[in-house]
């Protein structure tokens, strides 16, 4: 507020100037305004002050408007239900304890379960009151993975607020579009204008927008400037055309094949690769086919080793072989391929790694005489080739997105060896399960988990579709039961745990209602496991419930 | 009574949370709790069973219907009081006709609520006969304060004392001086029982290190404790109004005695202030009839909340009576005539400028009024430098945010539910500027409350 202006105050505001120079420096240094000196002059002082001041406040007046913010872009998504936007407050409320802290009792984590509820009200395309914005964005400041999902849900007016909080500075960076710094998509001009002008950051953002609209007019956009870019850049925006990648890129790919930075070219050269009608997939597929054959003059020879072959296409040993190549020619580099072996590994294996992984899965049946991709891998490999070979098509299946090659590799999951082919590690086991559909994916894990335990399942339900199908659940609580009789204590668990909290489907919780109880101990158990071990499922069984109670509250069936 | 009638809201419940923990535990159990045999009775009692990891549920009972406030009762060992199960079965029932459904009390917990009530009832036929007794000496009463009237105007002069000798030295010395010379000065006005004495006189140590102008609030804050010490010594020639609100200003206890007024209570605002000793509620509430916006106050002890809990935009039909003093706006709550009920109404408001005047005219009643409530119409939370404002939509004045209040993360609440357009903001307008304390959308919407 101002103080008043009016004349007739124009002595008051003197008066008090001259009051507070006397207060501080002392009556006894200065005689206050209108008082005698003397011993009573501080209580003159006061008594002038006390007046003084009662008058300053009662004349208070408003001070002038500063200009005012621009009115938030309207959100036009129905308001959340009011029970959902308590439950919302609630999750947001709630931080998590002291990381690292041993037993983690029998309440849910709360913060476990935000991404859950962002993607159920995303899903169902509510509005947030806006009153939870600020603690929305909070939210999203301190955890990255929430940041995309939050913002989404968060809307426009999150990104209107962000711009007047330099705290949320980050929104404006991260959101899809990069917020309101963005022009219009369809303004040509506004879009030619930031991508030529702006700052690396914002034309990311710009590049990775339109690419999700237009991916056409994204890869023109960048066309337009590639001979100009900083090789750093070039690469950061050749990554964007990953999304939306189609047959039309083939052209502007090629043509950063001859790129003069390195990587660049090895990013071209990938994204090219995952486009299997490309001429780059089809030269790929050239060089690969000259190392790879059915090795005709061996098939008469009995199968020494013990890896049982089933018995299905051919009635005599076929075996493939292979022949790495020689060298690395000049086109081999150009469409991508590294010549330069990492330490520890054959440069010819490691060329042949490259060009198989390039090259289309499509051309096995073909080369391999006609063969289903499952008879192919169960195929032996003659020269211990099996493991370079079958990584590289685990590689491609993946890049490729071939269900039925990843299929084929993944093998059967209650098959020894941990499920499938050995050359197949439970990390690419876990991409390959990503080719594949949700409920196939949820049956070959459950398949997996029932044979082989928990002990290695975690990043294989990592990629299971949430909530996990029924088959898979049931799987997973099966094994935790085993886990629980065999005595150990549930934090070797806590990791699955963590993930059945979260991912299990709520209609669940029934069945575990048994598993609450403290079970006598057995012998051999660790001590006090069995009250552990209830209070772990308790903690599922609360978090189950709350999951339902969330997805209620939305609507969602 | 209609109390037991009416499922409270969340908010309602949760406001009953001694601390954040307790909230949040709470309101797992509200939803998620492994409840069984919950119910409700008409009385106002309600029940459940709530598993923990013993092998015994844990019984829990809550009285809802005495108009002081909830009892609780739970087999738990927590200290928390209510503790998260009470919490959590009063959220159920609230949010969960199903879960909570009405009935037959059973023996454990009709028990308890009918001893409850019994003793409750005891008690008040107690007080009605035990009235007279109490005040059976009045000579010694008025014995006991003549005496502390004298302690108080002992501490008055020591205190004028003090601030003389503050002034003849020069305010600069209190930058040196410190805190500690305060905290002796506030120890003995405590003495004296004068707490209000004592409590401004802890803040004037505090001044010095609150950055650049200090000098100025330092002579404003000497100057206004000077007045109320002179107007204390002067009492007997003060009119009757003003003496009160002299005498409660200073400190000294006074119990509500204005004739009842009973209206259409909306509430505007509850917020707490904790210092190590105690919790401070306070409670703004608008009269639809009577048009005025009174307060009232509710204490708890450390680390427990206040009893009386009234959530943003529930509104009661209520009788409540004033504290003495002009220009107070304490009152006690008397009887109510309904419970707590959410309520769409808004209390009217007014401009900026309109709220400037309200505050300086106040002043006339009560010169150390630090600030009065007041409701905003049409303004728009609108930054200006560093700091915020809230300006009127149709005019271009502007009441600038409290220092405080720019720092709380109401102020960006305030912001989001405004998104640069009018909303009506209640809140409390002083010499230090505005501070928020509720907003309501310019559309249709809910009460947000800012504090």
């Amino acid at each position: 507020m101002t103080r008043t202006s009016a004349p007739v105050d124009a002595p008051g505001a003197d008066a008090w100037e001259g009051l507070v120079t006397t207060a501080l420096l002392g009556t006894d240094r200065r005689t206050p305004p209108g008082a005698a000196p003397g011993p009573d002059a501080p209580l003159a002082l006061l008594d002038a002050a006390a007046v003084e001041t009662v008058r300053r406040r009662a004349g208070l007046r408003p001070a002038r408007a500063a200009e005012r913010p621009q009115a938030a872009p309207e959100d036009v998504r129905p308001a959340l239900p009011p029970a959902a936007a308590r439950r919302l407050a609630m999750l947001l409320a709630d931080r998590p304890g002291p990381s690292g802290g041993g037993r983690r009792g029998a309440a849910p984590d709360l913060t476990e379960l935000l991404p859950q509820w962002l993607a159920l009200a995303n899903a169902r395309g509510f509005a947030p009151p806006p009153q939870v914005l600020p603690a929305l964005l909070d939210a999203a400041r301190g955890r990255t993975d929430l940041r995309p999902a939050a913002l989404g849900f968060a809307g426009p007016r999150a990104l209107w607020l962000a711009r007047l909080n330099p705290d949320w500075r980050f929104a404006l960076r991260a959101a899809p579009g990069g917020g309101a710094a963005l022009p219009h998509l369809q303004d040509d001009d506004g879009v030619r204008r930031l991508w030529q002008e702006g700052l690396f950051a914002e034309r990311v953002a710009l590049l990775s927008a339109l690419r999700s609209r237009t991916p056409a007019a994204a890869r023109d956009l960048l066309a337009s400037t590639w001979g100009t870019e900083r090789a750093e850049d070039r690469l950061m925006f050749l990554d964007s055309l990953r999304e939306g990648l189609g047959p039309d890129d083939e052209g502007f790919l090629e043509h950063a094949l001859a790129d003069r930075s390195r990587n660049v070219r090895a990013t071209a050269a990938e994204l090219l690769s995952a486009l299997p009608g490309s001429a780059l997939a089809a030269r790929m597929a050239v060089r690969a086919e000259a190392c790879v054959a059915i090795d005709h003059t061996r098939s008469a020879r009995p199968s020494g080793t013990g890896g049982g072959i089933p018995g299905g296409a051919t009635q005599t040993t076929v075996t493939i072989a292979v022949e790495a190549p020689h060298e690395c020619d000049p086109g081999m580099e150009r469409d991508g391929v590294v010549a330069k072996a990492p330490a520890g590994r054959g440069e010819r294996s490691w060329w042949l790694g490259q060009l198989v992984e390039a090259a289309p899965l499509g051309t096995w049946s073909r080369r391999l005489g006609g063969r289903t991709p499952r008879d192919i891998v169960a195929l032996p490999v003659a020269d211990g080739w099996q493991g370079e070979l079958h990584a590289a098509w685990c590689r491609a299946a993946v890049r490729q997105r071939d269900a039925a090659w990843s299929r084929a590799l993944l093998g059967d999951p209650s098959a020894p060896e941990a499920g499938g082919p050995g050359a197949v590690s439970l990390a690419e086991r876990a991409k390959l399960l990503g080719t594949l559909g949700a409920a196939e994916r949820a049956e070959w894990v459950a398949g997996f988990i029932a044979a082989h335990g928990l002990s290695e399942a975690f990043q294989l339900l990592g990629v299971c579709a949430v909530p996990w199908a029924a088959p898979l659940g049931r799987a997973v609580v099966d094994a935790l039961n085993i886990a629980r009789d065999a005595g150990s204590y549930p934090w070797s668990f806590s990791g699955v745990m963590g993930l059945a909290e979260r991912c299990l489907d709520p209609s669940e919780a029934s069945r575990l209602d048994a598993l609450l109880a403290v079970p006598d101990e057995p012998e051999n158990a660790s001590p006090g496991a069995g009250g552990y071990w209830a209070e772990a499922f308790q903690r599922l069984v609360t978090t189950l419930r709350l999951r339902a109670a969330m997805a209620e509250e939305l609507g969602a069936a | 009574m209609t109390q037991q009638g009416v499922r409270w809201t969340a908010d309602q419940v949760l406001a009953l949370a001694p601390d954040a923990a307790s909230r949040k535990a709470g309101s797992k159990l509200g939803a998620a709790g492994p409840w069984s045999e919950a119910g409700s009775s008409d009385e106002g009692t309600v029940w459940g069973l709530c598993k923990g990891s013993g092998s015994k549920p844990y019984q829990t009972v809550v009285d809802i219907a005495d108009a002081a406030g909830p009892a609780y009762k739970c087999s738990c060992p927590s200290r928390k009081f209510p503790c998260k199960h009470a919490l959590g079965l009063l959220l159920l029932w609230a949010a969960d006709e199903a879960a909570v459904p009405p009935g037959q009390a059973p023996e454990w917990a009709a028990q308890w609520a009918a001893g409850r009530r019994e003793r409750a009832e005891a008690k008040k036929a107690g007080a009605g006969s035990g009235a007279p007794s109490g005040s059976a000496d009045p000579e010694a009463a008025r014995r006991r304060a003549e005496r502390r009237a004298e302690r108080v105007s002992a501490g008055a002069v020591e205190l004028e004392q003090r601030l003389v000798d503050l002034l003849r030295g020069g305010l600069a010395t209190a930058e040196q001086a410190g805190y500690g010379l305060w905290e002796e000065t506030a120890a003995r006005m405590v003495d004296a029982q004068a707490q209000g004495l004592a409590g401004r006189v802890r803040e004037l140590g505090a001044i010095p290190s609150t950055g650049p102008g200090w000098p100025v609030r330092l002579l404003e804050e000497c100057a206004l404790l000077h007045l109320l010490g002179r107007g204390w010594q002067r009492r007997d020639r003060l009119p009757a109004g003003l003496a009160a609100t002299v005498r409660s200003r200073i400190g000294l206890p006074s119990s509500p005695d204005g004739p009842p007024l009973r209206d259409r209570w909306l509430v505007l605002a509850q917020y707490d202030t904790t210092d190590p000793r105690l919790t401070t509620r306070r409670i703004w509430l608008h009269g639809a009839v009577s048009h005025r916006t009174v307060l009232l106050l509710s204490y708890g002890a450390a680390g427990r909340a206040p009893e009386l809990a009234l959530p943003v935009g529930l509104s009661l039909e209520a009788e409540v009576s004033a504290y003495p003093g002009a220009g107070q706006p304490r009152v006690a709550l008397g009887e109510q005539f309904s419970a707590p009920a959410p309520a769409a109404t808004r209390p009217p408001g007014v401009t900026t400028a309109q709220a400037a005047a309200r505050y300086g005219d106040a002043l006339r009643e009560d010169p150390w009024l630090e600030s009065v409530p007041v409701t905003l119409d049409r303004v728009v939370p609108t930054p200006d430098g560093d700091s915020w404002q809230l300006a009127d939509a149709d005019g271009d004045a502007a009441l600038p945010l409290t220092p405080a209040a720019r720092s709380r993360p109401g102020l960006w609440r305030l912001v989001a539910v405004s998104g640069g357009a009018p909303v009506r903001v209640f809140g409390e307008c002083g010499h230090q500027g505005f501070t928020p304390l509720t907003a309501w959308p310019e559309g249709p919407g809910d009460a947000v409350a800012l504090c």
